[in-house]
């Protein structure tokens, strides 16, 4: 505990008055940023209790009416993997489709491309990794196997007119692996969007990110892909998120995924929490008069409705807080 | 997060992923570990002073009374972490605030580590001078920017507080004794509402010229974000030098760390907060209430920035005092690393 301080004692704190306090540093922020849900799909993907097709429906439709533009809403994934997502047809079709209102849905493969489209996608989303081991872990090819996958898939959402989103994961850290070095994360970002990609989602799989390293990452993938392509997916497993999407919002990045109630555990430390929460980030960027469309009152009510049903506690701190001012 | 089986469990354990990713590093060798992550981010400060404030902050606001012994124990454990402030308790009426009833056992119970710190709150003359007889050593005056809220807290309008803090202040400084001064609502009011920067700047203003060395302005509501933490500093910086400014987040809202994150772009390097995130909000029925030590010196960490504190210690601090007070951690970096 006699640690090296470099602390200046308390007389000499004038001195410091006379640095100049410089908040270039902090960069500008953009007027408007796009939240993407994805509570329905990450959020419940990762709760342990199996949420009735009903129940989803109802959740989304909440959440149409809450001003969200772009809901996540299910992944046509096969059933033994992801039990959550069995019930992905009767979600597309049975959620009410407001205009003005992206639906996307998660594709592995092509077969659940073309089950998707057969359910009525109109947008799809890809998800691969800035790990090799991350990548053999989770889909059981590396990465350059991966790209090979998405082709066909990019190909035919091509063809059909369907735009597809690319999601990366463990862009801050992997938990296989460890670090990741932002020009892989580069390098990955600019593969899928020269594939075809329209938006970059970056994900911080297991929230061990923090602004230095975001700041880091990003500038690295700026370079290959401009930011307007670019969206930040911050878990908050280490409470880092919202200070990781900061970070982000001042390198220029304009859209944000978030999961109501902060859906969603994290499968590699268990009891942690996961996804950043909508009425937290929705909080924030408020407070900063940026402006998202959304009506935090009605997330917050469809938080409510899906703890109820889930049976758990919100991960929102705003749900939390009951304080009006 | 793709297609992973939600059967997958911790694949790393704690100590490899502490070690692998760290964000921690053994800062009481005053060195991080070379092969770590960590980024600086320009325009940031290079050391980060912590105050720790869960014994004070954190216990007051914690329904279970906690014996004086555990206090006592909690403190030394906190004082092995490195960190060199530890606010001990407060010299209030045990009427207002039955936790900090033991005040004085507490004062001259803890084993005072060289190069740490105790303050103390003394909310007037009394508790001041029975402070200094308990052995205190450093104090700290609690006002606010609301007029609503000095009322209701301390029974009295800014400007009767100030009066009485100048009288603290003033014996203090006569017996060498080093006073900070907190300003409450500096980014809302749980009564008013909106706090204007100006009258934050005010009454600073009047706490550090009567002599306190540094000022810490309290989101007591954690209402604020990044944008009105920001004009308020600003407003405020043009009459305090940085240097003796302190910010003290709540994160009711989730806030705290982008709040803290925009101070320290700002040029600010001393920064509140309590182990585990102890004390909710008396506020906001059920809502958490200061940020977590553990949160914090995780995101300074990552950022390169020196604390000279141990995270591994401070969680074990955190671990004991949650077991004391039978609750779940509010850090979520403990609750990440220690198994569920």
């Amino acid at each position: 505990m006699a640690a090296m301080k470099k602390a200046l004692p308390p007389r000499l704190v004038g001195l410091t008055f006379f640095r100049a306090v410089s908040t270039s540093s902090m960069g500008t922020l953009p007027k408007q940023v796009k939240i993407v849900e994805v509570g329905p799909r990450d959020g419940l993907q990762n709760e342990k209790n199996i949420v009735p097709t009903p129940v989803k429906i109802k959740l989304i439709d909440m959440l149409s009416e809450g001003g969200l533009s772009v809901i996540e809403a299910t992944s046509f994934v096969s059933p033994k993997w992801v039990p959550q997502m069995a019930d992905h047809t009767e979600v597309l079709k049975g959620i009410q489709k407001f205009p003005g209102i992206n639906y996307p849905v998660l594709v592995p493969n092509l077969k659940g491309f073309e089950t998707a489209v057969a359910a009525g996608a109109k947008e799809v989303a890809i998800f691969g990794a800035a790990s090799e081991l991350f990548t053999k872990k989770n889909i059981n090819c590396s990465i350059e196997e991966s790209f090979q996958r998405f082709d066909a898939t990019l190909k035919a959402a091509r063809s059909a007119n369907i735009p597809v989103r690319g999601y990366i994961s463990c862009v801050l850290g992997c938990p296989y692996e460890g670090k990741i070095s932002p020009a892989k994360v580069a390098e990955v970002t600019k593969k899928l969007y020269s594939m075809g990609c329209y938006e970059i989602s970056l994900g911080d799989t297991i929230g061990v990110g923090t602004p230095g390293i975001m700041k880091d990452m990003l500038s690295a993938v700026m370079q290959e892909v401009p930011p307007a392509a670019l969206a930040v997916h911050c878990h908050d497993t280490y409470g880092q998120a919202l200070a990781n999407t900061l970070m982000a919002l001042q390198m220029g990045v304009s859209v944000v995924d978030s999961s109501v109630a902060g859906l969603g555990g994290c499968p590699y430390a268990q009891g942690a929490s996961g996804n950043l929460a909508t009425e937290d980030l929705v909080y924030m960027l408020e407070g900063l008069g940026i402006h998202t469309g959304v009506n935090l009152q009605k997330v917050l009510e469809a938080g409510n409705f899906i703890c109820q049903a889930l049976n758990r506690k919100t991960g929102s701190k705003v749900a939390q807080a009951t304080c009006k001012l | 997060m793709g297609n992973v089986p939600s059967a997958v469990k911790h694949c790393l354990s704690y100590q490899q992923l502490l070690r692998e990713h760290l964000w921690i590093g053994d800062s009481v060798a005053g060195a991080l570990d070379p092969a770590q992550e960590t980024s600086q981010l320009p325009g940031l400060p290079e050391f980060v002073k912590i105050v720790e404030v869960g014994p004070r902050d954190g216990l007051q606001n914690e329904k279970v009374i906690v014996p004086t012994d555990t206090k006592i124990e909690f403190i030394n454990r906190l004082s092995q972490t490195g960190l060199s402030v530890i606010e001990v308790t407060s010299f209030v009426s045990s009427k207002w605030v039955p936790q900090m009833a033991d005040h004085t056992e507490v004062m001259k119970g803890i084993h005072q580590y060289p190069g740490v710190r105790y303050p103390v709150l003394t909310p007037n003359l009394q508790g001041f001078q029975r402070a200094v007889a308990a052995g205190a050593t450093e104090i700290s005056v609690f006002g606010a920017a609301s007029e609503s809220f000095s009322k209701k807290n301390i029974n009295c309008s800014i400007e009767e507080s100030m009066r009485k803090f100048e009288e603290v202040v003033k014996s203090a400084r006569h017996m060498n004794i080093p006073a900070r001064g907190y300003v409450s609502c500096a980014l809302g009011c749980p009564y008013e509402g909106s706090i204007t920067p100006q009258k934050v700047t005010e009454v600073s203003k009047r706490l550090y010229s009567m002599g306190c060395y540094e000022i810490s302005l309290g989101d007591t509501i954690g209402v604020g974000t990044p944008g009105s933490m920001k004009r308020m500093l600003e407003s405020v910086m043009k009459e305090i030098p940085p240097g003796a400014l302190a910010v003290h987040c709540h994160d009711t809202y989730g806030q705290a760390l982008a709040n803290i994150l925009t101070a320290l772009q700002m040029g600010i390097n001393v920064v509140d907060s309590a182990v585990s995130g102890l004390g909710g909000c008396p506020y906001a029925n059920g809502a958490s209430g200061n940020v977590a030590t553990e949160d914090l010196i995780y995101m300074l960490n990552g950022l390169g920035l020196n604390t000279g504190v141990n995270l591994h210690k401070v969680m074990e601090a955190g671990d004991f005092i949650c077991k004391a007070v039978n609750k779940t951690t509010n850090s979520k970096v403990a609750q990440a690393s220690f198994n569920a």
